[in-house]
């Protein structure tokens, strides 16, 4: 009893247990703390949902069901032209270009300070271009509200796990599918037959995108109890969740081992080979060079490199400003 | 917090297990025993039960009150409940339902409409339509300046919103009566007979047991069903998940596509109309409206009701609109309790002074509140929630296995357990 509003408390009023799962806060703020809810630590029986979530093609279609990709390849999907962002006497970002292509990994790299975050920012409409312009599917996106970023098409994951903690997982990746429902207080209200559909609709592609990114068992758990991995995970399918034509993943790989990196990279390349295009910050070069198609490096907020990774990884002004130079280079 | 690792697989509470058996109800039978339920509460002021009835007020009076915190409960539980924005002046959205009933047809206002051509039967009728619209414009009015504003910035501004309802109330003496208030509101004249000339729902109506207090309390219960209803539907659709989004990250769920402002703007103006509601309902049931009743100690009252009884959680906020109503008038006049001897009329008149321990002891032991909240989210969830009660009965009922025959982690984050 090390907490008075812990376990006593909990038992007391019988209304917490706690099952023999992994129950980790990782890196959330958030301390493990009994909130008298049942804590779900329980595995769901999918067969018993829907039986075809065991089909993984199946799986696969409901994920991607609206991909339009495969007839525009390698067309640019997000341009940055000439992108310059200014914090009071700081130049974060100094006339950055690089395109995103349609279908591809993109690695954005650099070492700590390069302006990669706030490179991500000004694409997903945090920050507004100092001068320069961002233009995605062909729209510039200077003045439209971050909401409706979502909704062009572009989503992203946080490097710092930002899940509705409070929600089970399948909540947060309906959270997610909401992005494209238009159901209002009104319609929910009513249930109006759109309402109806889109529940439905969310609901089952929910929990096939939950089955995609491997945690379909632990639906019903609440995001703060699943463990760090499965958190990662869950913000990836909470992305998928608003069919972005674009994701963002901002060092989904941090606090990762090499198994987990491992499957972090087969989920990505499963992702683009679903037809995604994706944006990857990642300090960790192994996994950059192992799963990207293209790398751009950023050093002091300006492009240093731009190219496939084999490339990138032999520039020497790379290998200078963030590879480090080898020992027997000095030699 | 070590004893956490070898606690048995799962030990399901009673709450849990009340639940859980709830859930596993077919439709049909949960309607067989929520039914009897609500008309066995229905029936408490008939019924008078030996020490649960009042004594030194009215029991059907302070249901009816019950009644009316019950709703305040539920509309500010969806502000500071669902979305999380601390709304420290509800109270002067109860205040405009009631005056606006108050305004339209008190022979001492100017704008009495039941002068001319409302007839003073259908006039709380009519007027009552009028109070919750007016109560959502003055919501949508105070949200939409407001709540850009976030945390406690939003709860200053909103205090002064609740205090200055108020000050206008008791200052716009020749509108409002100033402190000397409205009175002979009007109120539904239904069933009239010989021995009740205005009606059963007039204050004259003493009849016991079903007089005026037990019939605004059935009112109360049939608009309590039909807000549960409203707000219950609204909860489990993209409108309740955007909420509780709000609640748990307002930026990540403005990035994930949630339109914050507009959904907050909704849940004020929700919140804001079932209070007008119940102010219309106060209105009624007293007759007379005057400033002080709207004491911006009010909106703490029934912020306790619902951090009592479990914020997010429809349920919980009405067992704690029960408490607050409920126990000071148990209290009430009462000098002997199961033969001890009581000063019930002080401890009645300390009822903040309680109600302040209790929070402060809540806070400690279960900042929860008594019910906590399980919201569920989603409309055709059934299936799922099916699945995971059995689950959790399976886990249950299998044996505690050792700690180290845990399924292995998909995590090997040291220290993270």
């Amino acid at each position: 009893m090390s907490s008075p509003g812990g376990i006593g408390a909990g038992s007391e009023h019988g209304e917490e247990f706690r099952g023999t799962e992994d129950v980790v806060a990782g890196s959330t703020a958030e301390e493990y703390l009994p909130d008298g809810g049942v804590e779900e630590a329980v595995a769901i029986d999918l067969a018993a949902v829907d039986p075809e979530l065991a089909d993984p093609e199946h799986v696969a279609e409901v994920v991607a069901s609206d991909r339009t990709v495969h007839a525009q390849v390698g067309e640019p999907l997000l341009q940055m032209q000439d992108v310059t962002v200014r914090f009071g006497g700081l130049t974060a970002l100094d006339g950055v270009t690089f395109d995103i292509r349609r279908g591809e990994i993109l690695g954005l790299i650099g070492p700590n300070g390069a302006g990669k975050t706030t490179c991500f920012n000004t694409m997903s409409g945090i920050y507004r271009p100092t001068s320069g312009s961002v233009t995605f599917d062909g729209r510039p996106i200077g003045a439209v509200k971050r909401n409706q970023i979502t909704r062009l098409g572009i989503a992203r994951t946080f490097q710092n796990i930002r899940l509705f903690s409070d929600m089970t997982a399948l909540e947060n990746v309906v959270v997610g599918t909401d992005a494209r429902h238009r159901t209002s207080v009104p319609g929910a209200i009513f249930r109006s037959p759109r309402h109806r559909h889109e529940e439905r609709d969310a609901l089952d592609r929910a929990m096939a995108l939950l089955e995609f990114v491997g945690i379909g068992t632990r639906a019903t758990e609440k995001s703060r109890n699943l463990s760090y991995g499965d958190q990662r995970r869950l913000e990836i399918a909470r992305a998928l969740a608003t069919q972005p034509k674009l994701l963002c993943l901002d060092e989904p790989a941090a606090g990762f081992n090499p198994a987990e990196k491992q499957s972090l990279m087969d989920l990505i390349r499963k992702i683009r080979d679903d037809g995604y295009t994706v944006l990857l910050i990642e300090h960790d070069m192994r996994l950059v060079m192992g799963v990207t198609d293209r790398v751009v490096v950023l050093e002091f907020g300006r492009k240093i490199a731009d190219g496939v990774p084999a490339e990138v990884s032999s520039d020497p002004a790379v290998i200078a400003a963030y590879l480090g130079v080898p020992d027997d280079a000095t030699a | 917090m070590s004893t956490e690792s070898i606690t048995p697989a799962l030990q399901l509470g009673v709450g849990d297990r009340l639940r859980l058996w709830w859930d596993a109800l077919a439709r049909p039978t949960q309607w067989l025993v929520g039914v009897p339920f609500i008309v066995l509460i229905a029936l408490l002021p008939v019924i008078r039960p030996p020490v649960l009835t009042t004594v030194g007020t009215d029991f059907g009076g302070v249901l009816a009150q019950f009644g009316m915190y019950a709703l305040l409960a539920i509309g500010l539980n969806v502000v500071v409940g669902q979305t999380g924005l601390l709304d420290l002046g509800y109270v002067g959205f109860y205040a405009i339902g009631a005056y606006t009933v108050g305004l339209l047809t008190s022979p001492d206002s100017p704008w009495n409409l039941t002068d001319d051509w409302l007839s003073r039967d259908w006039a709380w009728l009519f007027a009552l339509p009028v109070a919750i619209a007016i109560t959502a414009i003055s919501g949508l009015l105070l949200g939409t300046p407001t709540l850009r504003l976030r945390g406690d910035y939003l709860a200053i501004v909103t205090l002064g919103f609740g205090e200055i309802v108020r000050l206008l109330a008791d200052n716009l003496s020749n509108i409002t009566g100033g402190g000397r208030g409205l009175s002979q509101i009007a109120y539904p004249v239904v069933g009239e007979s010989a021995s009740k000339p205005n009606g059963v729902f007039s204050a004259g109506n003493t009849s016991q047991p079903l007089n005026s207090g037990t019939w605004w309390f059935w009112l109360s219960i049939v608009l309590i069903i039909i807000v549960l209803l409203v707000v219950g539907n609204l909860e489990r659709s993209r409108v309740g998940r955007a909420w509780v989004a709000i609640r748990e990250d307002e930026d990540a769920a403005e990035i994930m596509g949630v339109p914050t402002f507009k959904f907050k703007l909704w849940a004020f103006l929700i919140g804001a109309s079932i209070g007008g509601l119940s102010g219309a309902l106060y209105a009624g049931q007293v007759q007379f409206v005057v400033p002080s009743t709207f004491n911006v100690i009010n909106s703490m009252l029934f912020l306790c009701a619902v951090v009592l009884g479990g914020q997010g959680n429809k349920l919980g906020v009405i067992l704690g609109a029960f408490i607050i109503v409920y126990l000071p008038n148990f209290f009430l006049g009462r000098t002997e309790l199961f033969g001890i001897p009581i000063n019930g009329n002080d401890i009645a008149n300390y009822k903040y002074l309680f109600f302040g321990l209790a929070l402060v002891v809540l806070m400690i032991f279960r900042p929860q509140g008594l019910i906590p909240a399980r919201q569920k989210l989603l409309t055709y969830g059934r299936s799922i929630y099916v699945a995971t009660r059995r689950a959790a009965l399976a886990l249950a009922a299998t044996p505690a296995p050792a700690p180290a025959a845990a399924e292995p982690s998909d995590t090997t984050e040291g220290g993270a357990r």
